[in-house]
């Protein structure tokens, strides 16, 4: 069994490129503060004199500054890697609590219908008609200045919804099934027959939201605080870094964007190459004619 | 349940009661989302620092809270916005002293064209490319269509404005990067963009920054319902019949796949709404969601109301429009 999933990911170049990029950018993050050649939110080792200089294959670059400098004079390459930490903290931590919560909440919907069903469901509904960007950039213009804990509050409020309507119709189908009820007859409880038959059914499924939902909580943090709602300004961000550079594309400085742009693009392109591969792997009819 | 060639009188009925509950319901979500609108703001900072300045006296403070009405109970203001609200009043802005619905009213002529040009774009390139790469799905150019709508939803809306801006305005200056350019005149306060050459130049660059994601998605659904949809045995006896390639493509095969293309397109208008914010911003559009930004910026309440209770009330009359929609389209749904 094993073997066969592995076989299929090593014959899939598309699932093997979008891991690759994800895993350089995630060892990146993670051992910025220990890679990173300068640490750019620390202001005794900025210097104004370098700021703005391009990349280093570019005339007028300067070592060490492997991809330039920004108008604070920070290296451009380190505030990238301290930057995907920002995007993989948020990412990971709502993925963690919206995907337990909302499968918790999908799970006693469909387990006890009735009112609970009727009431999270209709507002599972409305929440999702409503743009889930728009929703986040509300909450976090009205309460500012909460860090990036109320960043990550803000995205969980809107992003659980897609777990519950996921659990929930996993749970629905699978509450019929003959095991279920057989194990109703002999007596397990509903503690048990939720966590020991219906979670494990749902799970696939529910990673396969996962994988799709990573990246468009990555987007989704990038674009808040492009907009100048989201991570706070002295915490690196690659949607700030855009925001920042995109004063100077005028002026011909295009690397001050396209630099934390393709990281933003990579992390993104890895994630949903993956999660494409995921969605064939677990549902194999979809697989590609 | 409806039939398809015989509308039965009970049909009409269920139809009827469905979309009168189906406002109920609406209504409903409207009221509940001004409350929390209501709520969340009287908690939350006092406007009257904001109005009268950091350095006002307490005699100055007390004249503008009494003028704002601020000083009375709770309910009793919310009573108040209610009434005002249903008159379409949601009060002056903090920060321009103008009632906040002329505000909206006067971008909306603007973020709609915007939205309506982008979906456009996203509907007809969408399914068209979508219906191109399911016919041969393993030859190049299938596979290109598919490596460029991976690369559509992977990348943030923000980003292709900015990009498109760096090649189209900064590098090959051929289209500008801001502004709405010429407008014209049509009736009263709306005008428009479309009817210029200018105007038009203006919005190629954020309708197709704004429509790239949608384009995206629909290109995928498409090509993922034409997949199936030429797998089925209809389609088969279809082709065994000897009817024309166009005949199998276009009557049999995308006439099933467009009902869920189109839902979907619906549905989307709220994310539409949200990544309009984004798009204006970009290109300063003058359009509802750089006047939201600037709102929220500047801690402007009353803008920032009016803009939510009119996007929901938009939001969800599309919804309904699309629901009642499907149910012509699709004969089979079941109102209950």
């Amino acid at each position: 069994m094993r073997s066969r999933t592995l076989n299929h990911y090593l014959r899939d170049p598309s699932a093997v490129l979008g891991s690759f990029l994800l895993l350089v950018l995630l060892v990146g993050a993670v051992f910025a503060p220990w890679i990173a050649p300068q640490n750019p939110y620390d202001p005794k080792v900025l210097s104004l004199q370098d700021s703005l200089l391009p990349p280093i294959w570019m005339e007028g670059g300067k070592a060490p500054y492997l991809l330039g400098t920004d108008d604070q004079g920070r290296d451009i390459l380190s505030t990238i890697l301290y930057g995907c930490r920002t995007s993989f903290l948020v990412a990971f931590s709502v993925i963690l609590i919206a995907g337990t919560a909302g499968s918790l909440i999908g799970l006693l919907a469909a387990y006890y219908g009735g009112v609970l069903d009727a009431v999270t469901m209709r507002l599972a509904d409305t929440m999702f008609s409503f743009s889930t960007t728009l929703i986040a950039m509300l909450l976090l213009g009205i309460f500012k200045g909460g860090g990036i804990p109320l960043v990550i509050l803000a995205i969980v409020i809107t992003d659980w919804v897609r777990y519950a309507r996921t659990m929930r119709g996993s749970a629905l189908a699978v509450k019929q099934e003959d095991y279920v009820q057989a194990a109703r007859a002999v007596g397990a409880s509903n503690f048990r027959i939720m966590f020991r038959h219906i979670i494990p059914n749902a799970i696939p499924p529910i990673l396969v939201v996962a994988a799709v939902d990573f990246g468009a909580v990555v987007m989704l943090e990038a674009t808040l605080s492009f907009l100048g709602v989201g991570v706070p300004i002295n915490k690196p961000s690659l949607g700030m870094m855009i925001s920042q550079g995109k004063r100077f594309i005028y002026a011909g400085k295009w690397w001050l964007v396209v630099s934390p742009g393709s990281a933003l693009i990579s992390i993104v392109l890895g994630v949903n190459l993956l999660a494409d591969w995921l969605r064939e792997e677990i549902n194999p009819r979809l697989r590609k004619r | 349940m409806c039939g398809g060639a015989l509308k039965a009188p009970p049909c009409l009925i269920s139809m009827i009661s469905y979309i009168i509950r189906r406002i109920g319901q609406s209504v409903v979500v409207l009221f509940v989302v001004s409350f929390l609108c209501f709520g969340i703001f009287q908690f939350l900072g006092d406007p009257v620092l904001t109005l009268a300045g950091r350095y006002a006296t307490q005699e100055q403070q007390e004249l503008v809270r009494r003028t704002l009405g601020l000083d009375k109970p709770f309910y009793v203001q919310y009573a108040i916005f209610i009434r005002n609200a249903l008159r379409g009043n949601f009060g002056l802005s903090y920060t321009s002293q103008v009632p906040v619905m002329r505000m909206i009213l006067e971008r909306f002529p603007a973020s709609l064209e915007l939205a309506l040009v982008a979906m456009f774009i996203a509907l007809t390139l969408g399914i068209t490319l979508g219906v191109v790469s399911s016919l041969r799905p393993r030859s190049p150019l299938s596979r290109a269509i598919m490596a460029g709508s991976l690369l559509g939803i992977s990348l943030p809306t923000f980003l292709v404005g900015i990009l498109l801006i760096l090649i189209f305005s900064v590098w090959l200056r051929v289209l500008p990067p801001f502004g709405r350019g010429e407008v014209m005149r049509i009736v009263g306060r709306w005008r428009s963009g479309l009817l210029t050459l200018d105007g038009l130049r203006h919005l190629i660059l954020p309708a197709i920054t704004l429509g790239l994601y949608q384009l995206a998605v629909l290109l995928r659904l498409t090509r993922g319902g034409m997949l199936e949809a030429l797998a089925e045995d209809y389609t088969r006896t279809a082709w065994a019949k000897g009817l024309p390639q166009r005949a199998v493509i276009f009557k049999h095969a995308l006439r099933n796949v467009l009902i869920p293309v189109v839902t979907m397109a619906g549905l989307q208008m709220g994310e539409l709404i949200g990544f309009s914010i984004v798009t204006e911003s970009i290109f300063q559009w003058p359009g509802m969601g750089n006047l939201l930004l600037t709102a929220i910026y500047e801690s402007d309440h009353p803008v920032i109301v009016a803009y939510v209770m009119f996007v929901a009330g938009l939001i969800l009359f599309i919804n309904l429009a699309v629901d009642i929609l499907y149910g012509i389209l699709n004969p089979k749904i079941r109102y209950d």
